[in-house]
């Protein structure tokens, strides 16, 4: 049976693709699934340096769509998890490099071999998130709880729908307890009112995301980090478990420890 | 800041409209303006077709004079339909 090809996309930049598709990735891989990570972000390749993977690039999506080289030549095997693939993007091409058509191609290919095939597509609703959605049959889609990410991540619901990319599932990034507990900062259910979407998951503002990134080691390999356990559970519910979908235990500062600790609020 | 106004920080009940709330208006009203954008073209005939179906159950309408706009207007938008009617139909 041929594995699943999922997007992980945005419309606006910066909001966490990346970091989703690396740590998803790894969370899977643990899991003992064959995965395969596509960087589709011809041109500003990013997806190699989260990992840790940079040095050992030799070939890229590029070579593999022109044919300079085989597909199997372009995959680098992670050095912590030995079911985990990248196929990185070429760093001084751009995304006209490749055509839809070609993504189609690979895609399809690396679905023959592998359980996942996860594609990190780029800011942008032009060339490249064309690319790197050709040949996925499902969509995650990043979003962090501002008016602007929410406002793009409507626009692509309705570009995904009209590319026959059925029910995607949104991921909120980058969200800060304390401020949704003071009513500054929306949570899941207030983004849920507004799109016509169904949720996967919901990771923290984390600075251990930006210390395992220096360090190139993704975060859903950390068991004490709140965010890779977030991770961590996206990747089981892809597999098909029923987790309840709560944002793990926060530690947002004195003043929620305070707060606990006087019985003020539960959790 | 009065004792008062201390715990109700603590406690994250302030007075004031939580800014949550005015991020989640502005973003419906962004959304009906992003979204019509998209689709007026596909929608709006559609729309006036089955508007013409329900209308004439009722109503004898002159088809040809029918008018379906969006229109925006103080930061509301609106669904304008201008419908010239030639006559009532007899009870049902
Ligand atoms: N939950 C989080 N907590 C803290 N920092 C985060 C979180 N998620 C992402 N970041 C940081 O935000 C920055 C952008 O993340 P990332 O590169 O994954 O976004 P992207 O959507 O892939 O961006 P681009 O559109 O440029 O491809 C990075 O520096 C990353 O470390
Ligand atoms: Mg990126």
């Amino acid at each position: 049976m041929a594995g699943r090809v999922i997007v992980i996309t945005s419309g606006k930049g910066g909001v966490g693709k990346t970091t989703t598709t690396a740590n998803v990735g790894m969370a899977l891989a643990q899991l003992g699934r064959r995965v395969v990570l596509i960087d589709a972000d011809i041109g500003l390749r990013n997806l190699d340096v989260v990992l840790g993977l940079e040095n050992r690039i030799v070939y890229d999506l590029v070579h593999v769509a022109e044919g300079s080289c085989r597909l199997r030549q372009a995959l680098i095997r992670d050095k912590r998890c030995d079911t985990l693939f990248l196929l990185p993007a070429a760093q001084t091409r751009d995304k006209e490099a490749v055509a839809p058509e070609q993504m189609r191609k690979i895609t399809a290919d690396l679905a023959e071999e592998f359980d996942y095939v996860l594609v990190d597509s780029p800011a942008g609703i032009e060339r490249g998130f064309k690319n790197a959605i050709a040949g996925a049959s499902e969509a995650l889609i990043v979003t962090t709880p501002e008016v602007s990410a929410v406002r793009d991540a409507d626009r692509i619901i309705g570009l995904l729908e009209a590319a026959e990319l059925h029910e995607p599932r949104l991921i909120l990034n980058r969200v800060r307890l304390d401020m949704v507990r003071r009513g500054d900062m929306m949570n899941m259910d207030d983004v849920l009112e507004i799109l016509a979407i169904k949720p996967i998951g919901i990771i923290p503002d984390d600075e251990s995301i930006i210390v395992s990134t220096n360090r190139g080691e993704p975060v859903a390999l950390d068991p004490h980090s709140r965010a890779g356990q977030a991770y961590r559970e996206i990747a089981r519910r892809l597999e098909g478990e029923d987790l309840p979908l709560v944002p793990p235990q926060a530690t947002d500062g004195w003043i929620g420890r305070l707060r606990r600790f006087i019985g003020l609020q539960s959790r | 800041m009065t004792v008062l106004q201390l715990l109700q920080r603590l406690w994250g009940k302030e007075s004031e409209r939580p800014s949550k709330e005015q991020a989640k208006e502005r973003l419906r009203l962004v959304l009906v303006h992003d979204r019509a954008g998209v689709t007026p073209d596909r929608v709006l005939p559609l729309l006036k077709d089955e508007l013409i179906a329900v209308i004439s159950k009722y109503m004898d309408i002159d088809e040809s004079g029918l008018d379906v706009t969006l229109s925006t207007e103080d930061s509301q938008m609106a669904l304008v339909a201008s419908i010239p009617i030639r006559g009532l139909r007899q009870r049902l």
